[in-house]
């Protein structure tokens, strides 16, 4: 048993926090789990069982909904993993603009995400919009990026990418540093060049800050909503919907219940992906 | 070292800057709205000082929440009447349209934090706000007995009168170009055949025969809504078998026929090639601009034009969505909102006061004399002005001639959250009016298990 002395801090200086964390935090998420058995008019409530549940698994548009958020999130998180590695990667060279170029490419993740999605929905506009324009200048016709039901969703990607890409950067970056000189020393004495260095070194060591790239932006990635919602509303018809707009749309209708049921399938999902995920990354992970 | 220093002073001034760039912009937001509402109190504090002798509820200040979509010049004309006749001064807040709007009003609701007034749409969207819980009954006011019964069965739930209407009705319609018209020797359509023939010869003249502006999906669900007069003409009790989960749209071929007019709008390539892409505001310009010949909108969209495009407003022309029978072509009415009264409320007398002075022919007089008048009032006894818009006069006329018919979302509670999706999907072929339908009739099914309407 520890003594007090020895703690420096009594468990009060938790008490704070731990009110914080519980009021808007664990009683939330309780209550959610008890609201999605109820049908719910957010003064009134009557027990319905699982019959939400049940409702929410036969929605159309879940199919769609549950295929759209696991290729957005499978498509976001591998190009900023791998763009991510790359720019990392330069910019951590000796380059002389260097400093200026990290700033540039974590500018993105500083703007606002309707604003970015408001605004590249203007510019991927198939005839009106200056993606297109400037393409139509080079001769080429630009598709319909958002209007095109098989590639609006690559198109959301494609921007969540451009936004995100800065964050990833900067975690790489952060590993990269971390890894001590001595061993790109040690390689350049025994004869090694660049690409040994990127393949021997910098690739197996990298790794810890390339796992928390991948939970991170394969979570954000399922749970990404703002973005879709600003670009497409999960449109045309139901085809870039993932479940976070699916799950959205119902509460906008005024389904309470069901759609706080939703959040909860969302819940698990997430868990029951990230779990397996984030232990099979920690796993193979190397000890510097 | 120094550098080093330096380095750090600039990433902390950036980090300061990035900061109060976000408190800039909040900041701005904040003080535009209030600047707004400060010169509102402006206006009405010079007009409390004109008139010197006290009033009968001096003193008194209404807040009213409306979106910010609907025009207020009328609103504000008739604010202005009651103060300076009651002393009774109007605040209008302002939220968002669509659903957001509907959240917006929802949650103010439920957590007793309304304004003492709610413009609000009348019709399904009404009951959804479970109004005898939140709303003060106005079937025994005397000022009821101007409103027309056609809008009161609109705000009515378990046969008590919940609204008074906010401004003039709307029609779901088709507007049309009528110098595309002109030009090329075309007449009003009364049958559909007859339209799909213009649209023909339309097209090959190389303008677009309809817009479509899907990315704006509600404006998908047009073509479906707009049919609901002839739906009637042949099911007279569809609403209320819908609502008893006694009809479907599904296997009723007469609302089916909504669908596959939107279906048969795209497969005979009729719209805009980037209908997916093109929005509301896109489509009046197309328009106005000739070219496209036909939007079939909510009326409402006039207002609008007048607002954008002022000197091409009588270029607009108006018809109903034509069915079968070229004898029978009537019109699709929607019903103005309503101006609800919060239960909890702190000044009940005065805000009756304000309602009998906004429904009296003093008030809808002072209405029509700020804005331009886009459809028929739902007030008895008001005569409409003669120089209305080409596209009301048109309005005017299915009304005079006894064709028209509310919308399926008057005359019942149902309406499936999903429908714009829905129409975006069979209007760009992506699903069979069948199968958009039988996607419907299962949204419809789920809604009224959550509003646990018997039957379902």
């Amino acid at each position: 048993m520890t003594k007090l002395t020895e703690r420096h801090y009594t468990y009060w200086f938790l008490l704070p926090a731990g009110i914080i964390y519980f009021v808007f935090f664990l009683l939330p998420a309780f209550l959610s789990f008890f609201f999605s058995l109820t049908r719910w008019t957010l003064t009134d409530w009557e027990f319905i069982g699982l019959q939400n549940f049940i409702t929410f698994f036969k929605e159309d548009s879940l199919r769609i909904g549950f295929r759209n958020t696991l290729i957005y999130a499978v498509t976001t998180s591998g190009l900023k993993v791998i763009i991510g590695l790359l720019l990392g990667n330069a910019l951590c060279s000796n380059l002389k603009t260097r400093d200026y170029l990290r700033s540039v490419v974590f500018f993105p993740t500083l703007l606002s995400t309707i604003a970015v999605g408001v605004a590249f929905a203007k510019m991927m506009h198939p005839t009106r919009g200056i993606i297109n324009q400037g393409l139509a200048l080079l001769g080429i016709q630009g598709p319909d990026w958002l209007g095109n039901i098989k590639l609006a969703l690559f198109s959301v990607a494609l921007v969540d990418v451009w936004k995100g890409v800065g964050l990833a950067t900067v975690i790489y970056i952060a590993g990269i540093m971390s890894i001590p000189l001595e061993y790109y020393e040690a390689l350049q004495v025994d004869g090694g060049n660049n690409w040994h260095k990127f393949r021997y070194i910098t690739l197996p060591l990298v790794r810890p800050a390339m796992h928390s790239v991948i939970i991170l932006s394969f979570i954000g990635g399922l749970r990404s909503f703002d973005l879709i919602w600003a670009m497409t509303k999960g449109g045309p018809g139901f085809a870039t919907d993932v479940i976070a707009s699916i799950i959205y749309k119902q509460y906008q209708a005024g389904f309470y219940g069901l759609s706080t049921a939703g959040n909860v399938i969302l819940f698990i999902a997430v868990a029951l992906l990230g779990v397996p995920l984030y232990r099979f990354l920690t796993k193979r992970e190397v000890e510097l | 070292m120094g550098g080093m220093k330096w380095k750090v002073v600039a990433v902390g001034l950036a980090v300061l800057l990035a900061a109060l760039a976000g408190c800039g912009s909040s900041g701005n937001t904040s003080t535009s709205s209030s600047q707004s509402t400060g010169t509102s109190s402006n206006t009405e504090q010079t007009a409390t000082e004109s008139t010197s002798t006290a009033k009968e509820f001096e003193g008194v200040t209404l807040t009213l929440l409306m979106d910010n979509d609907s025009s207020r010049d009328g609103l504000t004309a008739v604010a202005k009447l009651i103060e300076e006749k009651t002393g009774i001064k109007t605040e209008i807040e302002l939220r968002p349209g669509g659903s957001e709007g509907d959240n917006v009003v929802k949650t103010r609701l439920a957590t007793g934090d309304m304004a003492d007034l709610v413009w609000y749409n009348s019709g399904s969207l009404l009951q959804a706000l479970n109004p005898e819980e939140n709303f003060v009954d106005l079937s025994d006011q005397p000022f009821m007995a101007n409103v027309a019964d056609s809008f009161k069965s609109a705000v009515t739930v378990n046969g008590k009168v919940f609204g008074i209407p906010t401004g003039s009705a709307t029609a779901g319609a088709w507007l049309y170009n009528k110098k595309v018209y002109e030009e090329l020797g075309l007449s009003v359509p009364h049958t559909w055949e007859e339209l799909m023939e213009n649209c023909e010869k339309i097209k090959a003249a190389g303008i677009v025969p309809v817009i479509g502006s899907y990315q704006t999906d509600w404006t998908a669900q047009l073509l479906l809504l707009a049919d609901f007069y002839n739906v009637l003409q042949e099911v007279p009790t569809f609403a209320e078998d819908f609502t008893a989960n006694k009809a479907k749209f599904a296997t009723t071929p007469a609302a089916l026929r909504g669908f596959e007019k939107l279906a048969e709008v795209y497969e005979r390539g009729f719209l805009n090639s980037d209908f997916l892409a093109t929005d509301y505001d896109t489509a009046l310009k197309m328009l106005v601009e000739g070219q496209g010949a036909h939007y079939p909108i909510l009326t409402f969209a006039l207002e609008n034009i007048q607002a954008k495009y002022p000197d091409k407003i009588n270029d607009i022309g108006l018809f109903g969505q034509p069915g079968d029978s070229a004898d029978n072509h009537g019109l699709t009415l929607w019903m103005p909102g309503g101006i609800y009264l919060n239960k909890k409320t702190q000044h009940l007398d005065a805000a009756l006061k304000w309602m009998e002075i906004y429904v009296s022919p003093e008030g809808i007089n002072a209405y029509i004399a700020a804005s331009t008048v886009m459809g028929p009032f739902a007030v008895q006894g008001i005569q409409l002005p003669d120089d209305i818009i080409p596209a009301v006069k048109d309005m005017v006329d299915y009304m005079n001639a006894g064709k028209t018919a509310p919308a399926l979302e008057f005359l019942s509670p149902l309406k499936g959250p999903n429908l714009p999706q829905i129409c975006v999907e069979v209007g760009s072929g992506m699903k069979t009016p069948l199968e958009g339908a039988e996607a419907y009739d299962r949204d419809v099914e789920k809604q009224a298990q959550q509003l646990a309407l018997p039957g379902w």
